[in-house]
C-alpha cells in the first residue's frame, strides 16, 4: 500500500491541542492540483487565457500559489488562530495602542448585506444609505473633536497624519508662506516625525520638562516664521494631559503655524474635552483606538481627518453633502472640495470600518461615550496605584487613560529588564505592555488597560505584575529571562529576525 | 562597564580615539547596553564633510533608532563596512571591532573639548 508523506499536503491534526509543534506554512501544505473551490456545478465554462488574452499579458511561468483543500486551509488558520493571543481572548494592556475589545454588534452591522454587497462605483442615487452613513459619522466625529468637516479616506492613523500635513502644506501655500518646519515634542509617537518627513517638512523637536509636559520656554525658542505647524498628542504619550495646551496653541498660531492633534489618545477625553476647544486645527482619529473597530492586522484601518471650517476646502474628496432638491426632499451627493489636496484612498476609504465606528457611537450615545473615557482613565489609575509598590511611575501621580512605569530600579537591583517583565507577563496569560516607549522613560513599560476590563481582570493583571517583580527581587533575573514558558512558542530571537529577516517564502529547491 | 581611559568621550555617548589628525569614532559600552541588541547601522558617507554635532550615522536596535553625531569636524576617510552584515559587533566589541568610522579632523583643536573617561563616567552615573 502506498504511503502518503506528511509533508506533501495538509494533515488535519494539532497535537498538542494549542500546539508546541511548528505549524508549516500554507505553501508547505500545498499538493499539486488540490483546490478549495470548484465551479463544476455553476455552469460557468472555464476559459483558456492563452486563447483569450494578448500574448504580452500572459505569464512566462505559472504563479506559485498554495494548492490546498478547504479542509486543510481552515485547519491551518484555525491552528494558527488558536495559538494567537487576541482581544477576544483576554486583557491586552499594550499602551498607546488602545487595544479595546471590539463588540460583536458592530461586526453584525458591518456584515449586513445592504452595506457589504454594494459596489463602490454604484451611482449616488442607488447608494443613498452609504452616503448618509458617512455623512452621519462625519457629523458625530466633528461633534466629538470640535471640528467642522472630515474625510474618511485615510486608511489608518499614519495615513491621516500625512493627509493632515498635506493640508498644512496647502494652507501655507495659499497664505503665501514658505514655512517648512513642524514642531514635535520629544515624547511623540514615531509616526509623527516619519509623516513630517514624508510630507516634505523638517522636524523640530521640543523637549519635555520635569513634569513630562511640553516645555513652553523651550517651545518659545524654536518659534519663528518658518514654523508651519505643531503635532501633539493630548493627553501625551506619558498619559499626561498637557495643561498649557491653550497657551501652546496660541503661541504656534501667533507665528502662523497650525496645530495638529494626533488622536492616538482620544480615548482619554471622549465627551470630556475637545481638540477643537483646545486650539487644534486638524485632528486625526484612529477608529480602532477610540471607536472599537478592529486593530491593524484584523483591520483594515481607518484614520479619518477632521478640520476647522477654514481648512475644510483642502480636504480630500469626494465627500458626501446634503442637498435639497426642487421637490423639497433632501438627498445626498458626492462633491470635491474646491482646494482639495486630492484623493488619499481609492473610492471612499475603508468604509465598513466607518460603519462599525458609527454603530459604536450610536450604541453608546454621547453620555455613554463620556463614560468610556471615564472608565478608561479610572482603570489606568487603579492599575497604576495597584502596582506602585513595585513599579515606579516617573511622571506624575495622576494619569489619563494610560501610564508609563519604569523597570529601571528593578533592573539596577536584580538585572531583570523591562523586556523580561513583558515576556513574563505573556507567561501569566496576559498580553505584554508596550516596552521601551516613550524614549524619555528608561526601561519603559507602558500600560493601558482600556475601559473594557473588569475590576477582577485588573486585579489579576496587577497580581501578575507584582508576582513577576517579587520573583526578580527574590530569585534574580534568571527565572524571568527564561520566560515565557507556557506559550505555544517561547522567547523569539527578535534581534536575529531584524538582522537577517526572511521576508518571503521560497521553496527549498529554488 | 568598560571605559578605556586612553579614549575621549562625548555627552552623546560616542568614544573617540585620536591619532595625529585622525579620529576613530564608535559608541560607548554604556550606549550599546542602553540601546540593547543593535540590528542595523547606517554608516556615514565616505568622503563626506561633517561639522561637530552633526548627525552623520544611525544605529537601530530592537528598541529604537538613534542618531550618531560627529564628535569633531572633519572628513570621513574610512568606514567600518563589517557593520553592514554584522551590526552586533557594536554590542559585542564596542571599542574594537565595533568602530564606526575614521574622521580626518579639519580642526584638531576641537578634540580638546571632548570628555575624559572620568568626566564621562560622572555624566552617566
Amino acid at each position: 500500500m502506498k504511503r502518503f508523506e506528511e509533508n506533501a499536503g495538509g494533515v488535519a491534526k494539532s497535537s498538542p491541542l494549542v500546539g508546541r509543534s511548528a505549524e508549516p506554512t500554507i505553501f508547505e501544505l500545498s499538493s499539486p492540483g488540490r483546490s478549495a473551490s470548484s465551479f463544476r456545478t455553476t455552469g460557468i465554462t472555464p476559459i483558456n487565457p492563452e486563447e483569450n488574452l494578448p500574448k504580452g499579458l500572459l505569464r512566462d511561468e505559472p504563479l506559485e500559489l498554495p494548492e490546498v483543500s478547504e479542509r486543510d486551509l481552515v485547519g491551518h488558520y484555525t491552528r494558527l488562530a488558536s495559538r494567537q493571543y487576541s482581544v477576544d481572548l483576554g486583557a491586552y494592556p499594550l499602551g498607546s495602542c488602545t487595544m479595546k475589545y471590539n463588540p460583536k454588534f458592530a461586526d453584525y452591522v458591518a456584515s449586513m448585506s445592504g452595506l457589504s454587497d454594494v459596489h463602490p462605483y454604484s451611482p449616488a442615487a442607488l447608494t443613498q444609505g452609504w452616503l448618509e452613513l458617512i455623512a452621519d459619522a462625519e457629523e458625530y466625529l466633528c461633534e466629538v473633536t470640535g471640528m467642522a468637516a472630515a474625510t474618511f479616506q485615510p486608511a489608518a492613523g499614519a495615513a491621516g497624519e500625512l493627509t493632515g500635513l498635506l493640508i498644512i502644506g496647502a494652507y501655507q501655500r495659499q497664505v503665501g508662506s514658505k514655512a517648512r518646519k513642524i514642531i514635535i515634542p520629544d515624547s511623540a509617537h514615531g509616526t509623527n516625525p516619519a509623516s513630517v518627513t514624508l510630507g516634505g517638512f523638517e522636524v523640530v523637536t521640543v523637549p519635555s520638562d520635569s513634569r513630562g509636559l511640553v516645555d513652553t520656554a523651550e517651545l518659545a525658542k524654536v518659534l519663528d516664521s518658518d514654523i508651519a505647524g505643531m503635532m501633539m498628542t493630548n493627553p501625551n504619550t506619558l498619559g499626561l494631559f498637557e495643561i498649557e495646551i491653550a497657551e501652546i496653541a496660541a503661541m504656534v498660531h501667533e507665528v502662523g503655524g497650525l496645530m495638529y492633534y494626533d488622536g492616538a489618545n482620544l480615548n482619554a477625553v471622549l465627551g470630556v474635552s475637545r481638540p477643537g476647544d483646545m486650539g487644534f486645527d486638524i485632528v486625526h482619529s484612529n477608529l480602532h483606538k477610540t471607536f472599537a473597530t478592529p486593530h491593524g492586522g484584523g483591520g483594515p484601518g481607518s484614520g479619518p481627518v477632521a478640520v476647522t471650517e477654514r481648512l475644510a476646502p483642502f480636504l480630500p474628496g469626494p465627500r458626501p453633502r446634503r442637498v435639497t432638491g426642487t421637490d423639497g426632499c433632501d438627498t445626498l451627493e458626492w462633491f470635491v472640495p474646491e482646494c482639495s489636496i486630492g484623493r488619499v484612498h481609492s473610492n471612499h476609504g475603508n468604509t465598513v470600518v466607518v460603519a462599525r465606528a458609527l454603530a459604536y457611537m450610536l450604541y453608546n450615545g454621547s453620555d455613554g461615550m463620556r463614560r468610556v473615557s471615564d472608565i478608561a482613565v479610572l482603570n489606568a489609575n487603579w492599575l497604576r496605584k495597584a502596582i506602585s509598590s513595585s513599579y515606579e511611575v516617573p511622571f506624575g501621580n495622576l494619569c489619563m487613560h494610560e501610564f508609563v512605569a519604569s523597570a529601571a530600579s528593578i533592573r539596577k537591583k536584580t538585572g531583570a529588564k523591562a523586556l523580561d517583565i513583558a515576556k513574563s507577563l505573556l507567561g501569566e496569560g496576559f498580553h505584554a505592555p508596550t516596552v521601551y516607549f516613550p524614549l524619555v522613560v528608561e526601561e519603559a513599560l507602558m500600560l493601558e488597560p482600556t475601559e473594557t476590563e473588569s475590576p477582577q481582570t485588573l486585579q489579576a493583571l496587577a497580581d501578575a505584575l507584582l508576582k513577576i517583580a517579587s520573583i526578580a527581587e527574590n530569585e534574580g533575573s534568571a527565572p524571568l529571562q527564561m520566560q515565557p514558558t507556557s506559550t505555544p512558542v517561547r522567547r523569539l530571537d527578535e534581534a536575529g529576525a531584524a538582522r537577517h529577516p526572511i521576508l518571503s517564502y521560497r521553496p527549498e529547491s529554488s | 562597564m568598560e571605559l578605556p581611559s586612553e579614549l575621549r568621550y562625548t555627552k552623546d555617548h560616542e568614544w573617540v580615539s585620536i591619532e595625529g589628525n585622525h579620529a576613530k569614532v564608535g559608541i560607548t559600552d554604556y550606549a550599546q547596553d542602553a540601546l540593547g541588541d543593535i540590528v542595523f547601522v547606517q554608516l556615514p558617507t565616505l568622503d563626506g564633510s561633517v561639522s561637530a554635532g552633526e548627525s552623520f550615522a544611525e544605529v537601530e536596535s530592537t528598541k529604537s533608532v538613534s542618531d550618531i553625531y560627529a564628535p569633531v569636524p572633519g572628513r570621513v576617510i574610512e568606514i567600518n563596512s563589517e557593520l553592514v552584515d554584522s551590526p552586533e559587533l557594536l554590542n559585542t566589541s564596542p571599542y574594537e571591532r565595533g568602530w564606526i568610522c575614521v574622521l580626518e579632523m579639519s580642526d584638531p583643536a576641537a578634540a580638546g573639548e571632548l570628555l575624559t573617561a572620568d568626566s564621562y563616567l560622572g555624566l552617566i552615573s
